[in-house]
Formats: structure tokens, C-alpha cells, sequence
């Protein structure tokens, strides 16, 4: 279970972040929205341990987040991708780090490619990918070492709107299966009522939760065609056009 | 070599050929010798001992001082341009002192290390590696940090930063001022040959002009010309072994 309280972050003497308290269970996902620029992205830097609060904590299962650990994936809004390392190489980075033999990390790299649809491109650099090829092997990389909790910052952002939907769906099929807790940042609305069990809105900066929605149609593979979508949209694009 | 270079170098060597035989015609072929009389000169020579010799004098004070130059600065630049503290105590020294021409320490290098080949290596491991360092520790700074953090939160240490992300990144950067080194190693190479030492093409060239011997003077030329583009070469397939991500064809 993800706890965060009273997180807060400035930088130069501005406030980013303001109070930020919410907590994420086992099998749930959170979809963060909010205004260009209000700390979203140092939300999930704060909580992956990249970047330390000023003040508040954050728990993971219990233990304090400090620093980044292998139990935490985050997924960079560019994808993170290493440009001089294969396509397998950088799905298996992170096994690397935690020291993992080369063999059984490769064989997990190119399993956890299969799963997400890539396959016979293991010796192609980033360079020589689709964007949406891009965001696979991020994904990839992010569940191959089996982490408790997962980030990711506006994921399919630079995609097309197909290969979007495709891949939201590539996510919430794996989510399906591994039922790690993810938090999503997105400028989409209708991205966080896919994607997000709950859907959090923030403020302008300093940023803080303004509004939380429980998302019950989470999880349906058409929910983009149901009601409660359109009404929960609706109810979202009112919060936010009255805050932003 | 792929096929594409060889024939780039012969359009080059042609187009050399077609200017120096105009300027020979022009000059009367004394001063300047007919290319066809020279690169006969040329060809002879190399089945001469002697001028391997030169060749591999020069070879050796050209490489050594390469690999000194680059396994000294490239480290270096590493380190100032990821760790800012070294590069806030380093940086005005080498900025301070990178405009200086170093060739005119080598009156002070001979003193201090003799006449032997340590002055000359190391007039030219200086000069080469002013630009490695400078090139390398600017290309450490230009790293996106993304690819850092891309690093670090997947737990990775600061060691696993700097095999990951730092040295990787930065080796187009060394291998760039490596190579564009290689005229200027060259250049220095002939200057420092020019004084105490009766070996290597410089000395060859030298003495061949102090004896109005132009074809042998033509013949060192020639020979460094060869060194010269060998080396750019050697620099050029280093470069491709080590950095095959940046010479991919975009599919």
C-alpha cells in the first residue's frame, strides 16, 4: 500500500507541491490531473525517491520512501530510454543493477518483451523503434523486475490516438495480470477515467488535491463506449474548468 | 576499410594530383617535383628499411601520445564534467590556460624530460589532450539528465550512473576530439621531430630540405600524409566499434 502525507516541495522559494496526502491500495491505480507545469511530475519523483520532499513522507508497504529501489518503476515521460543500449539491454538494465546474472536476465528481458507483443527486435536500438514500440519496452522495462508499485508520467502523450488506446489497453492488460499499483499522471481526462481506479485532481501551483473520484467502471475494456464514462468525464471537465 | 572511404580518399588523391602537377608545370618541377616523379620516389622508398624506420618512429610517437592523451583527459573530463566541485576547482585552470599555444613549451619539455622521446610524446599528449578534455568534459555537461534519473530509479548507484550513462554518452565526444586531433598530432609531430633527433619522417623531411633533396623531402611528406590518414582511419573504426548506436540508419 502506497501512503503519502503532507508531501510538500519548493524549488528557488516557490512551492511546487502543497500538502499532498492520498494513499493507493494493493490493487488499485490512481490517475493524477492537473494544470501544465502545477507538479505533477515532482509528485512522482518525490514518491519514486528521485527527488526528496521538503517536507512529508511517503510509505511503500510499511517502509519509508528515501531513494530510488527496484521495487518502484517509474516511467519517464520520454520513455527514459537509454540510446546506446539494445532494446533488451535496456529492458534488462534494471536486473543488471540489482545484479541479476546476464543469462536469466536477458531470458526474463525477452519473455517480458514477448508479453507486451515485441519480439525480434531485441538487437534494435531506441533509435530504430515506433514511439509506440518506445513506450512498450519502457513498460517492459518497468515490469521486468517485478516492482511493487509502478509511475508513470503522461505515458502516451507523444503517441497517436490509436496507438494510445492500444497501449492503454497493453497497460491495463498487464495491470490485469500483475495487479501492481500504478500512479498515472495525465493531461488526458479521458486517459485517467481508462487508466485510473481513482482519479485525483490537482491544483495550480502550489499544487494540492482538490478532488477525488472513484472511477467504478475501472477496468472495463469499453468503457470508453459506456455511460458512466461520459458522466464521469463530465463531472471531471466541471471540477477542472471551475479550478484551472 | 568499407569500399565508400577508398574511394573518397582516390577522388582525393586524384583531385591533390590533378593541383600539384599544374603548380609542378607552373613552378618548372625544381622546387616542386612532378607528382608522378615523387610518389616514384615514394614507392621506392617504401621498400627501403630506412624510411620504415622514420615510419615507425613517427608511428610510435603518434600513437603513444594518442593513447597517453586520451587515457589521461578522458577520465578527467569525465569526472569535471559530471562531479562540479572538481570541475569548479579544475575548470579555470584549463580555460585559463587552453588558449596558450604549448608548442612554445618545448624548449622547456626538452630540458626538463631530454631529447629523447618523452619531450616529444609529451608536447604532443598535451596539446591532444587540452581538446579531449575540453570536448569530453562539454559533452558530459550536455547529457540529458533523464537518462540519469532513467538510471537512479532503477535503483542504480552513482557508479552504475557512470557505466551506464556517463562513460557511454561521452565516448562519441572523446572519439570526435580524438580524431580531429589526429592533423594536429601530426602537425606537432613534424614540428617536435624537427629538433634533436636524427629519427622519424619530421627529421626526414628536414634534413631532406636542408640537402635541397626535394623527392625525399616529398617522400616524408608523403609518409606523414599516409600516417596522417591511417590514424583518422583507425580513430574513425574505433569510433563505429564502440558507438554503433550512433551510426544507425533510421528504418
Amino acid at each position: 500500500m502506497l501512503i503519502a502525507e503532507n508531501l510538500s516541495k519548493y524549488y528557488g522559494g516557490e512551492g511546487v507541491l502543497d500538502n499532498v496526502s492520498f494513499s493507493l491500495g494493493r490493487e488499485e491505480t490512481l490517475a493524477v490531473v492537473g494544470p501544465s507545469g502545477c507538479g505533477k511530475t515532482t509528485l512522482l519523483y518525490l514518491l519514486s525517491g528521485l527527488t526528496r520532499a521538503d517536507s512529508g513522507v511517503a510509505f511503500l508497504d510499511g517502509e519509508l520512501i528515501g531513494r530510488p529501489t527496484s521495487d518502484i518503476s517509474i516511467i519517464l515521460q520520454d520513455y527514459g530510454l537509454l540510446p546506446w543500449k539494445t532494446v533488451v539491454e535496456n529492458v534488462a538494465l534494471g536486473l543488471k543493477i540489482q545484479g541479476v546474472f546476464k543469462k536469466e536476465r536477458m531470458e526474463r528481458a525477452r519473455a517480458q518483451l514477448a508479453e507486451l507483443g515485441i519480439t525480434g527486435r531485441d538487437s534494435d536500438y531506441p533509435a530504430n523503434l515506433s514511439g509506440g514500440e518506445q513506450q512498450r519496452v519502457a513498460i517492459a522495462r518497468a515490469f521486468v523486475s517485478r516492482p511493487r508499485l509502478m509511475l508513470l508520467d503522461e505515458p502516451f502523450s507523444s503517441l497517436d490516438a490509436l496507438t494510445r488506446e492500444r497501449l492503454q489497453r497493453t497497460l491495463l492488460d498487464v495491470w490485469k495480470l500483475r495487479k501492481v499499483p500504478f500512479v498515472l499522471v495525465t493531461h488526458s481526462l479521458e486517459e485517467a477515467v481508462v487508466l485510473g481506479k481513482r482519479i485525483m485532481v490537482m491544483s495550480s501551483r502550489p499544487a494540492s488535491p482538490v478532488a477525488v473520484f472513484d472511477n467504478p467502471g475501472f477496468g472495463d475494456e469499453s468503457i470508453r463506449d459506456t455511460k458512466g464514462c461520459f458522466e464521469l468525464l463530465k463531472e471531471l471537465r466541471h471540477t477542472v474548468e471551475a479550478l484551472w | 576499410m568499407s569500399l565508400k572511404p577508398v574511394f573518397r580518399y582516390a577522388l582525393v588523391i586524384i583531385a591533390i594530383g590533378v593541383l600539384w602537377k599544374l603548380a609542378a608545370l607552373g613552378l618548372g618541377g625544381i622546387i616542386l617535383p612532378h607528382p608522378e616523379a615523387a610518389v616514384r620516389a615514394f614507392l621506392s622508398a617504401m621498400g627501403t628499411q630506412i624510411f620504415w624506420e622514420h615510419f615507425g618512429v613517427s608511428g610510435y610517437r603518434a600513437v603513444t601520445a594518442m593513447v597517453v592523451a586520451w587515457g589521461v583527459a578522458f577520465p578527467l573530463g569525465l569526472v569535471m564534467g559530471s562531479v562540479k566541485r572538481v570541475d569548479n576547482l579544475l575548470a579555470p585552470f584549463i580555460f585559463l590556460t587552453y588558449p596558450i599555444p604549448k608548442i612554445v613549451l618545448l624548449p622547456v619539455f626538452l630540458l626538463l624530460f631530454g631529447l629523447g622521446d618523452l619531450a616529444k610524446i609529451s608536447m604532443i599528449a598535451l596539446i591532444l589532450g587540452y581538446q579531449i578534455l575540453v570536448t569530453t568534459r562539454d559533452g558530459v555537461r550536455s547529457i540529458h539528465p533523464k537518462y540519469s534519473d532513467s538510471v537512479r530509479s532503477l535503483g542504480g548507484s552513482q557508479w552504475d550512473v557512470l557505466c551506464e550513462v556517463l562513460i557511454p554518452a561521452a565516448l562519441p565526444h572523446g572519439f570526435t576530439a580524438l580524431r580531429l586531433g589526429v592533423g594536429v598530432s601530426v602537425a606537432v609531430l613534424f614540428f617536435v621531430e624537427s629538433f634533436a633527433t636524427t629519427r622519424g619522417l619530421g627529421y626526414m623531411i628536414m634534413d631532406a630540405w636542408g640537402a635541397m633533396d626535394y623527392l625525399t623531402m616529398f617522400t616524408g611528406i608523403l609518409g606523414m600524409s599516409l600516417m596522417g590518414a591511417a590514424l583518422y582511419e583507425i580513430a574513425n573504426l574505433m569510433e563505429r566499434r564502440a558507438c554503433t548506436w550512433m551510426f544507425l540508419r533510421k528504418k
